[in-house]
C-alpha cells in the first residue's frame, strides 16, 4: 500500500510529509528530487529507486509524489493523487505553494481521513467537509455538535450513500443538466480522418431537498431499442439513438442495474458533480473542417493558405475559434491576409494564431500567410518536423455526438416538482490536421 | 487568516519560547504553540524535545488540538518510547469517549505508533472497538489489525484478532468489509499460515458488498477475488456476470481491477460464447482509459500490453485508438507504438505504415528511432507487408536525418535476413549512406549486409576496405562484424580479399586484447588454412529464420503478470519477488534460481550511467528493457554472428559472455599496469586508514588513495589525490559501475579545488545509499572509473566496499522485536559459519563493544559453560535486519556464528564482513 505522501515544491522542498508506514523515511524525498525533479526529462510517471517505487504528478507547480515499497495497485494511487488534488482545490479553491502553506493544517488532517496506512478511505468532499471544518469559520466546529448528529457522519462516512446526507432542504428545487463534448480529431495532410471521437461529460448541479430517487434518460440505440421491448432491434433501426462505445458512472449511479437493463438510476450527490462520462466513433458531426496548404518555397519561404469550413446549422455559432498554424523555428516575417478575426504570427508558440470571436455556422472563412524564413544559420540539416494544426472551440447547444437528454425522472416523498434546465456545449479536445 | 505564518519563525530561542507557550493555560494559545511545532515537523526540524510538552496538551476536548497532538506523537513517539507510555492513559480514555470520531482517532493514532509497550496497551481498546456499535470505529479497529500485525504479529495472532476480523467479512456495513479483506489479504501476504481463505461461504458476502462499498472497497474486494479459484465453469462465470458492471465506474483503478477478476475467471470457462461476451465487454472500458489522465493512460496502455499479449482477440479492431497524439506525453506515445506493432496486421498495416512514417518525422529522438525500428518489426511479423515496409524505409533514408538512417539500416539488416536474395535492389542505396554512419550497431549492420551479398556489391571490397581503415578505432561489434565480412568476402571472391583478410586476420589475433575478436580471429584462420571448401560450407551456410518476440514475455511471466494487473509489477513488467523486499520466504526461495541466472548488466562505459535512449519507465524498467534489449542484441548479434555459432561447440556462446564486455576488457589492461587493489578481499580496513588503489608505483599521471566510511548517518568515500604529472588537474569526475550494492556518489563531480603539480589534496565523497540495492551474486568490489577534466584522461580502479558501512544508526533492536523478528524469519534463511580468530589476544567484550561502533549492535549477552553467547543486530540502508548469534568458547580460537536475516541474499557478503570485523576489530 501506499507508505507515504509526499508535497514537494519545484524545486523539490518537502512542503507536507505524510507518512503512513514504516518502511521508508522521510528521507526517500530526497532520493526523488534528484532523481526525478533533479533529472532533465522525466521518460515515466512511476519511479523505482532501489526498491521503493515513486509514482507521482505535478499540478500547479506542486508534486503530489505516493510512494510504496510493495507491489502496490498503481492505478489506485494513481487516482487517489487525482482526487486528492480535486478535494485540496474543492478546499482551498487553489491549488499551489503558498495555498498548502496556508492551510497546512488542514491538510494534515485531510490527509489522515483520506487514507489509513496507505489505504484509500474516502475521497468524497462532500463527506469529508462535514467533519473536517479547520479554517472554515462558517461551519460549526464539531465540538459543538449533539452525538447524534456526529453518529449521522459516522454511518454516512461508511455507509452505502456516503455522498449524501439524508436531511438536505432547497426551497426551490432545481436541476441542471450541462452535457459537455469535446471532439477529438486527427485528419491527415490529405484529408483523410485518421481517428474522430468524441468524449462527452454529463455534468449535474443538483439541488434537490430530500432523497431523491433519479432516472436519467438519453438517445443511446440500445437503450431506446431495450425500451421499446420485444421489437426485433432490426426494425428500429429508424430511432435516431446513437452508438454509444463505452459509459462510465459517478459511484452513485447503481451498476447493477445499468448491466442488467440499461437504467441510469441514482440518488445524486448535493451540488456539482460529474454524473457520467462517455465516448463514441460512430456518426461524428465534425463542427468545424479545415482545408490547409502549406508549401515550401526553398529554404527560405513558405506559403500557407488554411480554410476552416463550420459544418453546422446557420442558426448556431462556434464562439472563441483559435487556430494555431505552426511555422518553422526560424521564420522571421509573415504576411497574414485573413477574410474574418485577427491572425498574428507568434514567436514564442512557433506559429500563427488565428482567432474569430464568432463563427456562424455554415460558412468558410480564410487565412493566407507567406512566411520568410532566415537563412539556417547553424548548419542543421533536420527538416522541418511540419507539426499539426490545432483549433480550439465551442460550439453551444451543439454535440457533435449527436447525444441528447431524453428525460431525467425525479421521485421523492415530498413528491415536488423540480425544475430542470439542460445545456449542450461542443468543444475541441484535440483537434488536430496534418500537414 | 493563513497558517504560513507558522513557517516564519526561525529565531534563536524559539524553542524556549514554545516551551512556555505549550504550558499556557489558555486552549487557543496552546494550539498556536502546537500549529507552530509542526510546522517546524513538517519543514524537517527536529522538534522531538518538546514531546514532554505536547504531549501535555493531549488531555483537551479541543478536536482540533487533539488530532494536531496526535499528529505529533505519531512522528516522534519513536525516538522517545519511554515517554510515549505517558500517552497511553489518554489514548485508552479517549478509545471509550462517547464520539465515535474520538474513538476512532485514538484507535487510528495508537495503531501508528510503533514502540512496545504501548502496542500492548493497545490490545484491549482494539478489542472493544472492533466490536463497536459505530461503523466509522469498526472499520478504522480493522485497518489497525493490519497496522498492529506489521509490529508484532504473534500477538495479533494470539489475541485472536484474525478470527474477529474473518467475522467482520459478514459485517452489515458495506466498508467494515472493505477494510477488513484489505487488512486480512496483506496480513496473507506476509504471514507464513494462511490466514484468509476464500471460499464458496465467504464469497457471496464478498460480492454482495461489492455492489454497496466505496470506490476504494471495490478495488480491495476485487483484488481479493483473485485468490480465489472457482470450483467450476458455473461458479466462474457467475463471478464474472457479477463483477462485469464495475467495467463501467468512473474510477479506472476498479475498472482494471475488475479486467483482472475477468481475466483470472475466464480460464475456468470453458464455453467459448460465456468468453466472447465477456471479452467484447472489457474491450471498451480498456479504451475509455486512454481518455483519462496521462498517468493512467500510461499504465492502462502497460496493462493493455499484457492483455494483448494474453487474450489478442480483444482489442484486434481498436488500432485507430492507439495512433499517436502530437501532444501525448512521451511515456504515453512509447507505450503506444508498442501497441500499435502487436496490433498491426495484414488489413491494417498501411494504415499503421503511414503513421509510423508521420511519427519518424518527430522531434523525440528516442521516439523516433523506435517508429523506425517498429517499421522493421512490422516487416518481419506480416509477410505481405514486407515489401510496403521497405519502401517507407527507402523514403525514410531520403530524409538524410541522420539517425533515422542509421536506424533503418539497422532494421533493413533484420529484414534481410528474413527475406533472403528478395530485397538486395535497395542495397545500392544503402551503400550511398555509408559515410553518415557513426554509431557501431548501424555500421555492423552494414558490413553484414556487404558481406552477406558481397558477391552482387561489385566494389565490395573496396566499401569493406575503407572500414578496413578505421579498425582499431572502432567498437568491438563493429571489429567482429568487420572479420566476418571480410572472410565471407574472401570466400566469395578469394582475388578481391587476399591482402585484406591477411590483414585483418592479423589486427584481430595479434594487435587487439578483446578475447572474442582473438578467438574468432584464430577460428577463421585455421579453419581458412585448412580446408577452404569446408570453411565455405561454415561461414556460408544457410541461416535459420527469424521471428519478432521482442515485445513477448515469457509464458509463466506473463501469467504471473496477468494476476498482478493494475500493480506496480504491470508497469514495471517484472514479477513483484524483484522489487519488494518483504514477500514470504518461501516464494522468495522460489525465485532466487532465476534471478541468480541473470547475468549482472553492466552500464556501458561510454556512458554515465544508463544510456538515455532506454529509460523511460522507472529504473526498473529500464533494466527489464536493457535486459530485453540485450537479448534483442544478442539475437541480432546471433544474427550477425550465425556463421559463428554454426561452428557449434567449438566456440559455446562466445558473444554473449558478458566476461568480455569492453569495460572488462579495461580492467584487463589496468591490470598490466599493475595497478593495487585487486589483493583480495582483505582490504577492508578501518575508515580512516586509506589504501593506495591507483597509481602505486607512481609511474601513473596520479595516485589515489582511499577508503570507504561512515560518519553520522552518512557514507562517503574518502579520497587523497596526488597529481604526479606536470599540469595542473582542475576537475575530477567520478564514476562507479554498476554494483552489487546499488551505491553511487550522490555528485559525481568532485567538490575540490584543482591540484597543482605534486600537490595532493584530501576529498570526501559523499556516497549516495538511500536506494541501495543488492544483487546477485555478491561481489565486494566495485568498479570505478576517474576522469580528469580538461584532459579527459579516464582513470580504472576497484576497491572493495566494506558492508558495514551500509549498517544504520538505528539498527539496535529491542529484545522483544529481536526476537520476534528471529522467529519470524524461516529456518531457510539461518546461516552458520565458524570464524576463526586471528588476532593475538581478545576478549569478546572489548570485541563487542568494537562491533557496536561499527553499527552491529549487541542486545543481549549470556555467559553458560564457558561458552559466551552473544545476540547482536544491524539494519541495513534499505531496511533489511539481520541477526545474528555470536558463540565464543573458552580457549577457542573459533566464534561460531549463527544468522539470519529479512533478506537471505545479503547473506554471504555479511559473514564475510563480520569476519572482517572480528579480525580487524
Amino acid at each position: 500500500m501506499i507508505s507515504a505522501l509526499f508535497l514537494m515544491n519545484g524545486k523539490g522542498e518537502v512542503l507536507i510529509s505524510r507518512i503512513y508506514r514504516d518502511d521508508i523515511s522521510r528521507g526517500v524525498a530526497n532520493a526523488f528530487r534528484l532523481e526525478v525533479i533533479g533529472s532533465k526529462e522525466t521518460r515515466s510517471p512511476v519511479k523505482l529507486i532501489g526498491s521503493t517505487s515513486f509514482m507521482y504528478i505535478k499540478v500547479g507547480g506542486i508534486y503530489i509524489v505516493g510512494v510504496s515499497r510493495q507491489n502496490v495497485n498503481a492505478c489506485m494511487v494513481f487516482e487517489v493523487l487525482h482526487q486528492l488534488v480535486d478535494i485540496f482545490k474543492s478546499y482551498f479553491d487553489t491549488l499551489d505553494e503558498d495555498a498548502i502553506k496556508n492551510n497546512f493544517v488542514l491538510v494534515y488532517e485531510l490527509l489522515d481521513e483520506i487514507l489509513d496506512f496507505g489505504y484509500p478511505q474516502n475521497c468524497s468532499t462532500d463527506v469529508l467537509k462535514l467533519y473536517i471544518t479547520q479554517g472554515q469559520g462558517k461551519l460549526k466546529s464539531l465540538d459543538k455538535l449533539k452525538q447524534d448528529k456526529i453518529s449521522k457522519i459516522t454511518i454516512q462516512a461508511t455507509g452505502t450513500t456516503p455522498w449524501r446526507t439524508p436531511d438536505i432542504k432547497h426551497k426551490k428545487n432545481e436541476l441542471y443538466i450541462d452535457v459537455i463534448e469535446s471532439v477529438n480529431l486527427l485528419m491527415s495532410a490529405e484529408g483523410n480522418i485518421l481517428r474522430a471521437d468524441v468524449s462527452g461529460q454529463v455534468m449535474m448541479k443538483c439541488y434537490l431537498s430530500g432523497m431523491p430517487e433519479c432516472k436519467f434518460g438519453m438517445n443511446d440505440k440500445i437503450i431506446m431499442d431495450k425500451e421499446k421491448g420485444s421489437v426485433p432491434a432490426r426494425s428500429q433501426r429508424r430511432t435516431n439513438g446513437i452508438e454509444i462505445d463505452d459509459i462510465t458512472f459517478h459511484q452513485c449511479v447503481r451498476l447493477g442495474k445499468f448491466d442488467t437493463d440499461r437504467t441510469i438510476s441514482f440518488i445524486p450527490p448535493d451540488g456539482e458533480f460529474e454524473l457520467m462520462r462517455y465516448r463514441t466513433t460512430e456518426h461524428i458531426n465534425l463542427p468545424f473542417k479545415v482545408i490547409p496548404i502549406v508549401r515550401e518555397m526553398g529554404r527560405t519561404r513558405l506559403e500557407c493558405s488554411v480554410t476552416v469550413k463550420s459544418n453546422f446549422s446557420s442558426k448556431m455559432f462556434g464562439s472563441n475559434v483559435k487556430i494555431i498554424i505552426p511555422t518553422p523555428k526560424n521564420t522571421a516575417v509573415c504576411k497574414i491576409v485573413v477574410a474574418a478575426g485577427k491572425a498574428k504570427y507568434m514567436p514564442e508558440q512557433d506559429g500563427i494564431i488565428w482567432r474569430i470571436k464568432r463563427f456562424p455556422g455554415d460558412t468558410e472563412f480564410t487565412l493566407r500567410a507567406e512566411v520568410e524564413l532566415m537563412a539556417s544559420v547553424n548548419l542543421d540539416k533536420k527538416t522541418w518536423s511540419r507539426p499539426p494544426i490545432s483549433m480550439e472551440f465551442q460550439v453551444t447547444m451543439f454535440t457533435a455526438s449527436g447525444f441528447h437528454v431524453r428525460f431525467l425522472k425525479v421521485v421523492e416523498k415530498s413528491n415536488y416538482t423540480p425544475i430542470k434546465w439542460v445545456r449542450y456545449l461542443t468543444k475541441a479536445g484535440t483537434y488536430q490536421n496534418r500537414i | 487568516m493563513s497558517d504560513s505564518k507558522y513557517f516564519q519563525t526561525t529565531k534563536k530561542g524559539e524553542i524556549h519560547e514554545l516551551k512556555e507557550e505549550l504550558l499556557s493555560q489558555r486552549e487557543d494559545k496552546k494550539k498556536e504553540a502546537v500549529k507552530k511545532v509542526i510546522a517546524a515537523m513538517t519543514v524537517g526540524k527536529d522538534v522531538s524535545m518538546l514531546f514532554t510538552h505536547v504531549l501535555n496538551c493531549m488531555q483537551t476536548h479541543n478536536l482540533e488540538l487533539k488530532k494536531l497532538v496526535y499528529l505529533y506523537v505519531m512522528n516522534y513517539a519513536k525516538n522517545h518510547p519511554d515517554r510515549a507510555i505517558l500517552a497511553v492513559n489518554t489514548f485508552q480514555k479517549d478509545a471509550t469517549d462517547p464520539n465515535p470520531l474520538i474513538r476512532a482517532l485514538a484507535v487510528r493514532t495508537m495503531g501508528c505508533i510503533r514502540v512496545d509497550n504501548i502496542t500492548e496497551h493497545l490490545c484491549e481498546p482494539l478489542r472493544h472497538a472492533l466490536k463497536d456499535q459505530d461503523p466509522y470505529v469498526r472499520k478504522t479497529a480493522a485497518v489497525c489489525v493490519a497496522k498492529l500485525y506489521d509490529v508484532n504479529p504473534e500477538l495479533v495472532e494470539n489475541q485472536g484478532f484474525l478470527n474477529i476480523l474473518n467475522d467482520m467479512l459478514g459485517d452489515s456495513n458495506p466498508m467494515v468489509v472493505a477494510n477488513a479483506v484489505a487488512a486480512l489479504t496483506e496480513i496473507d501476504e506476509v504471514s507464513k499460515t494462511e490466514v484468509f481463505r476464500i471460499h464458496s461461504g465467504n464469497l457471496n458476502k464478498l460480492l454482495a458488498a461489492l455492489n454497496e462499498c466505496t470506490e476504494w472497497g471495490q478495488v480491495f474486494i476485487l483484488n481479493s477475488l483473485c485468490k480465489y479459484t472457482p470450483r467450476d465453469s458455473q461458479e466462474a462465470e457467475n463471478v464474472c456476470e457479477r463483477v462485469a458492471p464495475r467495467l463501467q465506474h468512473a474510477n479506472s483503478a476498479v475498472v482494471l481491477s475488475a479486467v483482472k477478476v475477468l481475466m483470472k475467471y475466464l480460464n475456468s470457462i470453458p464455453n467459448g460464447d460465456s468468453v466472447r461476451t465477456f471479452c467484447k465487454k472489457m474491450a471498451p472500458p480498456l479504451v475509455t482509459l486512454l481518455s483519462k489522465e496521462p498517468e493512467i493512460q500510461f499504465l492502462g496502455l502497460r496493462n493493455i500490453n499484457l492483455i494483448v499479449q494474453r487474450r489478442p482477440e480483444i482489442l484486434q479492431y481498436e488500432m485507430k485508438v492507439f495512433f499517436c497524439k502530437y501532444n501525448d506525453p512521451i511515456y504515453v506515445k512509447m507505450e503506444k507504438l508498442e501497441i500499435m506493432i502487436m496490433l498491426a496486421n495484414e488489413k491494417n498495416i498501411d494504415e499503421v505504415l503511414l503513421e509510423f512514417k508521420e511519427y519518424a518525422t518527430e522531434i523525440d529522438v528516442e521516439f523516433v528511432r523506435k517508429a523506425v525500428r517498429a517499421i522493421g518489426r512490422c516487416a518481419i511479423k506480416i509477410d505481405r507487408a514486407s515489401e510496403r515496409c521497405i519502401q517507407v524505409l527507402l523514403d525514410l533514408i531520403q530524409t538524410k536525418v541522420n539517425y533515422v538512417v542509421q536506424e533503418a539500416i539497422i532494421v533493413i539488416k533484420d529484414i534481410f535476413r528474413k527475406y533472403p536474395n528478395k530485397y538486395e535492389g535497395i542495397i545500392a542505396t544503402l551503400c550511398a549512406n555509408l559515410e553518415s554512419l557513426d554509431e557501431p550497431e548501424a555500421k555492423a549492420s552494414m558490413i553484414w549486409i556487404i558481406g552477406e551479398y558481397a558477391e552482387r556489391i561489385d566494389n565490395a571490397h573496396e566499401l569493406l576496405n575503407s572500414f578496413l581503415e578505421g579498425f582499431k578505432d572502432e567498437n568491438s561489434q563493429v571489429q567482429l562484424q568487420l572479420l566476418t565480412a571480410i572472410v565471407k568476402l574472401f570466400l566469395k571472391r578469394p582475388k578481391d580479399a587476399q591482402q585484406m583478410v591477411q590483414t585483418v586476420l592479423n589486427l584481430s589475433t595479434q594487435e587487439s586484447d578483446n578475447p572474442d575478436l582473438r578467438d574468432r580471429g584464430f577460428v577463421y584462420w585455421r579453419l581458412l588454412s585448412t580446408d577452404f571448401e569446408a570453411a565455405k560450407a561454415v561461414v556460408l551456410s544457410e541461416k535459420p529464420l527469424i521471428t519478432d518476440t521482442t515485445s513477448q514475455l515469457d509464458e509463466s511471466l506473463l501469467n504471473e503478470l496477468i494476476m498482478n494487473i493494475s500493480t506496480l509489477a504491470s508497469v514495471y513488467h517484472k514479477p513483484p519477488e524483484t522489487f519488494v523486499a518483504k514477500l514470504k520466504g518461501i516464494k522468495r526461495g522460489m525465485r532466487k534460481e532465476e534471478e541468480d541466472e541473470e547475468e549482472p548488466d553492466y552500464v556501458d562505459d561510454d556512458n554515465n550511467g544508463p544510456s538515455p535512449n532506454q529509460g523511460y519507465a522507472g529504473q526498473q524498467q529500464q533494466n527489464n528493457q536493457q535486459y530485453g534489449q540485450q537479448q534483442q542484441q544478442q539475437r541480432s548479434g546471433n544474427l550477425i554472428d550465425l556463421d559463428l555459432s554454426d561452428l557449434g561447440s567449438a566456440l559455446p556462446q562466445q558473444s554473449n559472455n558478458p566476461y568480455a564486455s569492453p569495460q572488462q576488457q579495461q580492467y584487463n589492461n589496468s591490470n598490466d599496469l599493475g595497478f593495487l587493489g585487486g589483493g583480495g578481499n582483505n582490504n577492508v580496513r578501518s575508515p580512516v586508514q586509506k589504501s593506495v588503489i591507483f597509481g602505486g608505483d607512481k609511474s601513473q599521471s596520479i595516485q589515489i588513495a582511499g577508503a570507504f566510511s561512515r560518519a553520522n548517518n552518512r557514507v562517503s568515500l574518502e579520497l587523497t589525490l596526488s597529481n604526479n604529472s606536470q599540469q595542473q588537474m582542475a576537475r575530477f569526475k567520478i564514476q562507479f559501475y554498476q554494483n552489487s550494492f546499488g551505491i553511487s556518489p550522490i555528485d559525481p563531480i568532485l567538490n575540490c579545488p584543482p591540484i597543482e603539480p605534486g600537490q595532493t589534496i584530501e576529498v570526501s565523497i559523499p556516497i549516495q545509499c538511500a536506494n541501495a540495492a543488492f544483487t546477485q551474486p555478491f561481489n565486494p568490489v566495485i568498479d570505478m572509473a576517474m576522469m580528469v577534466l580538461p584532459s579527459q584522461e579516464k582513470f580504472y580502479f576497484k576497491m572493495n566496499f566494506p558492508f558495514n558501512c551500509l549498517f544504520t544508526e538505528n539498527g539496535r533492536l529491542e529484545r522483544d522485536s529481536y526476537l520476534a523478528m528471529w522467529r519470524s524469519i524461516p529456518e531457510t534463511n539461518e546461516r552458520q559459519k565458524e570464524i576463526q580468530i586471528r588476532l593475538n589476544q581478545f576478549d569478546p567484550a572489548s570485541l563487542l563493544a568494537k562491533l557496536n561502533q561499527k553499527n552491529l549492535f549487541e542486545i543481549v549477552r549470556k555467559s553458560n559453560n564457558g561458552q559466551e553467547i552473544s545476540f547482536l543486530s544491524c539494519k541495513t540502508e534499505n531496511s533489511i535486519y539481520i541477526l545474528v548469534e555470536l558463540t565464543f568458547s573458552q580457549n577457542s580460537r573459533v566464534c561460531k556464528a549463527i544468522s539470519k536475516s529479512t533478506a537471505p541474499e545479503v547473506m554471504p557478503i555479511f559473514e564475510h564482513t563480520l569476519d572482517n570485523l572480528i579480525n580487524n576489530a
